[in-house]
Parts: structure tokens; sequence; C-alpha cells
């Protein structure tokens, strides 16, 4: 085989006319440049996942000074919230069948009783188990509430001998606020919903215009047509992507611990493979409903799902998370939250740095030998 | 409104919808495969997490302790060491999610009676996940300091007895919740996908003025072009849903009735939607756009991957807008709670109320470009 005769000043012509092509179209050209940051903005603070205050009935058939504290301590933790006092066992469905409470907690006669008396004194709490999550935080914090409140009500505040205790240390987001998780996955999973909506039609386009037969006619490579479309949107991409950090950091208060060249350097090839992936699809697919509909399945909801933007890949089946290695999103959530939140370098991030390049390499390889099979056809 | 004329252009529409067995294909298997897909991915349990454990002691109890931890299925060792400097690395790469570290003495201050502490460092990038795994091994631990004071005869037996049970999902997992959602979800992209660029094409395309010529009306193309796609993604609704039952066991608790009459005004809100996109665009790439941007705030302000009590109030009111927002609500209480029409009335009516003014929005459009 011929080693393609590259010219630089082809790829650049190219590139010059897809500029061109993009300029005459500002509608498209706003949405490449403030589509990002909007949503980033918007989602920035819409999104939040710290559970506060979370609504709970009581039904207190104790009645006493002792079952009174118990529940100051569970509303004192800020976590719950009493919303409603329920004045028989009748109503404690109601409350979680129509969702107005979380959870209701039942203290049965007898509970202080039971405590001057040294035994261990029953008390129900019933959750809304649908949402499971929300359900297993809210068993572990009312767990937690009441075995202090034990220890400092029952035992009067002495350490009991042979208890053994937990200290806990979170890393890299101390008061486990959710934005500070947020905000890196977010832009991961904007840019890539945006890098393959930029080149998706691309190619797609001249199809059906009938340029494309125009662009086969001059003397350029395909593989200068592929880059010189990319440039543009590169250079869109990586605009995005720093607006995007100065945000974070600035508005957000994320920290930047790690190396910010190192963060442009991933970013480089992330964008390679996600805007690769759409001119493949848009090579590939030849018409615009069908590249639009191909590219929509296959950026939204991965980038959303199989990224750990929120459900953990650690937590999903083998095959999942094997699945997952063709989805770009979730190396490059690796690097911006490896990056601004741990503070990691190359020797961690070399695993995603390599995995991004043979997914850049694959997807710009077969966008071009979707190109010419077209061409040749 | 002419029967036969609308009977002729759903003809049309489902001859140009099926004509393309690659797009065929696309619309009846690419939701179920979604769904298989995402029916796993969607899960917040918090199980099997990958730990490391530095053990200084090694002793009895400390074993005893890490053997506690693993018992549960929470937690999963894939590191031993004893260098404390180790852990730190792990949680850097990513390698654990929790590392434990039992310090030397632990043993010695159980059986002296004095307090043994242990260390717990928990990876904090996910807040979610580090707050449940977290809570799990305090819980743990806590038990293994009862059954070892239990041990040295001391009675710990006292205090509050929680004794907590969930209901609808007992066993507590997520997936219950998150794969009737993901129906949801996959419900809207079909209807978009089959819509928003439905009546732009034709206008690129050039056939909208050869429609514009005949005498059909607005009205009438509108319902040619929806009857067609609101058959199909009835059929998507009933393939997901036999695969959210049969294969993920989601229990369909509720009416089915119920759960068909709240699909078909979703699915009708959805059309609309993508009908009005469809409308309000000059060209197929706009369409697109637009369908890109309203997506990501209709899946991210719906209550599917964040509880909507934690968002800002502000947003909270937004998602009233939201029609994800109210099929979520019904679909996840017919699941699970086992709701008929009676309960989710509102919703319904909510649902009702926005198909009727996203249809009338996009004939208003309609008949404007046509006239």
């Amino acid at each position: 085989m011929r080693a393609p005769d590259l010219h630089l000043g082809r790829l650049l012509a190219v590139a010059r006319k897809e500029t061109l092509q993009l300029r005459r179209d500002p509608r498209s050209l706003a949405m490449a440049f403030m589509l990002p940051l909007g949503l980033l903005l918007f989602f920035g603070y819409a999104i939040s996942w710290d559970l506060r205050r979370l609504p709970i009935a009581v039904r207190d058939e104790d009645g006493t000074a002792a079952s009174r504290s118990f529940v100051a301590a569970l509303e004192g933790s800020d976590f719950f919230q009493v919303a409603e006092r329920l004045d028989s066992r009748a109503e404690v469905g109601r409350g979680l069948q129509d969702g107005t409470v979380r959870a209701v907690l039942l203290i049965p006669r007898g509970f202080s009783r039971d405590l001057r008396a040294g035994r261990r004194a029953p008390v129900q709490l019933l959750l809304d188990g649908s949402d499971a999550n929300t359900a297993t935080i809210m068993m572990n914090y009312a767990d937690a509430i009441a075995a202090r409140w034990s220890q400092q009500v029952v035992l009067r505040g002495q350490q009991p001998p042979g208890l053994v205790t937990a200290e806990s240390r979170v890393w890299y987001n101390p008061t486990l606020a959710s934005r500070q998780m947020i905000v890196p996955g977010l832009i991961a999973v904007i840019m890539s919903i945006i890098a393959a909506m930029l080149t998706a039609l691309t190619i797609a386009r001249e199809w059906e215009r009938g340029t494309m037969e125009q662009l086969a006619a001059t003397p350029v490579h395909r593989l200068e047509v592929v880059f010189g479309k990319l440039l543009p949107y590169l250079a869109i991409g990586f605009f995005d992507v720093f607006v995007s950090v100065v945000l974070g950091i600035l508005l957000f208060g994320v920290p930047l611990r790690g190396n910010v060249l190192l963060l442009a350097g991933m970013t480089l090839l992330f964008l390679l493979g996600a805007l690769g992936l759409g001119i493949f699809i848009s090579a590939a697919l030849k018409s615009q409903v069908l590249a639009t509909q191909v590219a929509l399945v296959v950026t939204y909801l991965p980038a959303l799902l199989l990224s750990s933007f929120i459900f953990d890949l650690r937590a999903m089946p083998a095959a999942l998370q094997a699945i997952s290695q063709i989805v770009p999103a979730r190396y490059y959530i690796a690097v911006t939250r490896g990056i601004f939140l741990k503070g990691v370098g190359v020797q961690v991030l070399w695993v995603q740095g390599l995995s991004m390049i043979i997914f850049a390499a694959v997807g710009i390889g077969a966008a071009t030998a979707a190109f010419r099979k077209r061409i040749s056809a | 409104m002419d029967r036969a004329r609308i009977l002729a252009l759903v003809r049309k529409e489902r001859r140009q919808l099926l004509r393309d067995p690659k797009s065929k294909r696309f619309m009846f298997a690419a939701p179920v495969l979604q769904l298989l897909l995402f029916g796993y991915a969607a899960t917040t349990d918090v199980n099997r997490v990958p730990t490391g454990v530095v053990d200084h002691d090694q002793t009895q109890q400390s074993r005893a302790l890490t053997d506690a931890l693993t018992a549960g299925d929470y937690f999963r060792i894939v590191l031993r060491s004893d260098r404390s400097g180790d852990l730190g690395r792990a949680l850097d790469g990513g390698k654990i999610m929790l590392g434990m570290e039992i310090p030397a003495g632990f043993a010695a201050d159980i059986n002296a009676g004095r307090g043994a502490r242990v260390q717990v460092l928990v990876d904090g990038s996910n807040s979610n996940t580090a707050t449940v795994a977290q809570g799990y091994a305090g819980r743990i631990v806590q038990q293994f300091g009862l059954r070892e004071a239990r041990r040295l005869g001391v009675s710990l037996d006292r205090g509050v007895d929680l004794r907590t049970r969930a209901w609808y999902n007992p066993s507590l997992t997520s997936r219950a919740y998150n794969v009737p959602a993901v129906v949801g979800l996959l419900l809207l992209l079909m209807a978009l996908l089959l819509t928003a660029l439905s009546v732009v094409r034709e206008r690129e395309v050039g056939t909208l003025e050869q429609l514009m010529v005949s005498p059909v009306t607005p009205g009438e193309l509108i319902l040619g072009k929806t009857i067609p796609v609101a058959i199909i993604t009835l059929i998507d609704l009933l393939l997901v849903v036999t695969v959210a039952v049969l294969w993920f066991h989601i229990p369909l608790r509720g009416s089915i009735l119920a759960l068909l009459l709240a699909s078909s005004l979703y699915i009708l809100a959805s059309l609309g939607l993508g009908l009005f996109i469809s409308t309000i665009s000059r060209t197929q790439q706009e369409a697109f756009m637009t369908m890109f941007l309203l997506l990501l705030p209709f899946i991210i302000l719906s209550g599917f991957l964040y509880p909507i009590m934690t968002m800002p109030a502000f947003f909270q009111h937004l998602t009233v807008l939201n029609p994800v927002r109210w099929f979520l609500v019904m679909v996840r209480d017919i699941f699970l709670k086992g709701a008929g029409i009676g309960d989710i009335l509102l919703p319904l009516l909510v649902l009702g109320l926005m198909a009727v003014a996203v249809f009338g929005a996009a004939a208003a459009r309609f008949r404007r470009t046509l006239g």
C-alpha cells in the first residue's frame, strides 16, 4: 500500500471551507459556543445530591421525655425533618403511599420503661424503599443516630469498654458535597454530547446536498478531509472546555488540584476521539436523519449512564464494564475527576490517556475508511 | 377532516418509516437493546466495593474484623498490605474505593477494655457511593464492637433497638426504581427521534410544497404524521415493559390499564413535542440540535438521576413543566407501589394538558407555515 501523500495546505483549505460554512450558520455557531457553557451553568446549579431534611412521620405511642428526646435527636441531625405526627397506627401507610413522607418512625408504648430497665427498647422505622438509594442512606443515618443517642443518654456518655469505633476520613471531597463530584463529571458528559452533535452531520450533509462529488473530484486526500473537518470543531471544543474549567473553579468552587497542562493534553485526546466518532457515524450512514438517530443513541445515554457520571461503573456487571470501554466519556470523566479532585498525574492517568489515543485512532481511521468506500461506490 | 385523506397520509408515513430495513431494525431493536444495557447500568446499589486493608496488628481480632467487613458482600478486598502508604496510592489510582487501617495494638486495646479505633479512608469523588459505603463500614465496625464487648462479658444490650423495614422494595435494590425510569427515557427518545425531523425533512427535501398544494389540511397532516409513530412507540412500550418484567424481574404491582393510559398520554405529549420542534426548525440540523438541547434538561430534571427533592427550590418548580418527571412518578408508583388510575389522577391530568398544549402549538405553527 502506498503511503498517503498528505499535504498540510490542502488540509487547511478543507478546514477553512468548513469554518466558512460554520460562520454562515450563526445559529449553529452560537450553539456550539454557548450551549456547553449554558448547560454547565444550568446543571451546575440544578443538580445536587445532598440529602437534607427528609420528611418523616412520627407515631409516638410512648409520649415520654425519652421518646421525645429520641425524635429530637433524629431531627437535630438536619437529615430528617418531622413533617407529620400521626394520631393512629392506621395512618402509617398513607404518607408512604402518596409520597409525602420518606419514612415513618414508630415508637411503641413502653419505650422509656425498657430503657430504664436496661433492656433494648425496640423502635420501628418504616422506609419508602422504592428509591433504594435514598432509603439505604436513611437507614445508615438512622442507625448511626440511634447508636449515638443510646450511648449519650443511656450510658451517660461513658465510653463503653471494648467498643470499637471507626474514624472515617473522606479524601478528595471531605464534606461529601455532591457538586464537587458533579461539576467535573458534567464537563465530560456535556463535551461528549456536544462533540457528537457537532460532527455527526458534517459528511452526511455533503452527501445530501450533492457537494460530495465536488469534494471527490478535487485532489484532496480523504485523511485530509477528515482532519480538515475535525480542526474547526477541535478549536471550538477546546474553547468550550477551557471556559467550563474556569467556570468550575471560579463559580462552583471546585478545586483544581492537578496539572493544567495534563488536563489540556488529555482534553485534546478526548476531543479527537469524540469528534472522530461523530465523523465516522456521518460518513458511514450518509443520511442526515439516520446519522442523527444513531449519534443520539450511541452518545447520549451511554455518556450519562456508562461513564461513572452517576452510576459507578465498578458496581456494574463485568460484561457491562467491558462494553463501557468503548464510551469515551468514561475515560474523560476519570481524567477530569482525577485532575480536579484527586490531583493525580500521568502515573495514574496514563491508562486513560492510552485508551483515548486508541479510541481516537480507531475512530478517525474508521471514518477515513468509511469515507473511501462511499466515494468508490 | 377527511378520514380517507388521513388514512392515505398514514399509509405514506408508514411506508416512509419502514422502507429502510436499517431504520426498521433500529426502531424495534434499539429500545430493547438499550434497556438491557442501561437496566444493568442504572444501579446505585453499593456492593462489592473494592476495598484495601492495612493490618498492622495481625491478630485474631484484627483478622476477625477484616472478615466481618467482607461477610455481607458489601466489600471485596482487593488489596492487603502492611504499609499505610499503599492505601493512599490505591485510592489515587481508583483501585479501591475504601481503605481500612487497623493500628498495632488493636487487639490489646480491646482486651484491656480500652476503646479501640480503626481508620477508614473513603474516596469522596463519588459523593453518593462514598456516603453509602462509609455508612456500611461504620455499621460493620459498630456491630463488631458489640460482639467483642459481649465476648468480654460487658453488656451493651441497652439503648434503642432500631428495626428498619423497607416497604415496596424490601431488599432495597435500586434496579426496581431505575428500570421503570429507563423505560420512560427510551420512549421519549424514540418519540422525539421519529417526529422531530419529520416535517422539517419534507421542507428540506422539497416535498412540503407538494403537500401544500394538495387538499390536505394542517390538522390532517399532523394526524397522519402522528398515528404511525404513535403505533410504533406503543409497540416499543410493550416490548420494553415485557423485558423489564420478564428479564429484570421488576414487579408490576399496579394496574396494567393505568400503565397503558399513563404511557399513552406520555407518548402523545412526547410526539407533540417532537412535531413542535420540527415545525419551529428550518433545517434538519436545527431540529436535531434543538432536540439534543432539550433532552438534557428533560433527563436531568426528571428525578431519574438525582432526586428532585434535593434540587434548589427554583429547579424543583421548573420540573413541573417536564413531562418526563410526571411520567416517572406514575410509572414508579404503578410498578412498585401498586398504584391504580385513582392514585395518579393529578399526573395524568397534567400530562393530558401538556399533550393538548404541544399539539395545539404545533398545529398553530404549522398552519402559519402552510398559510
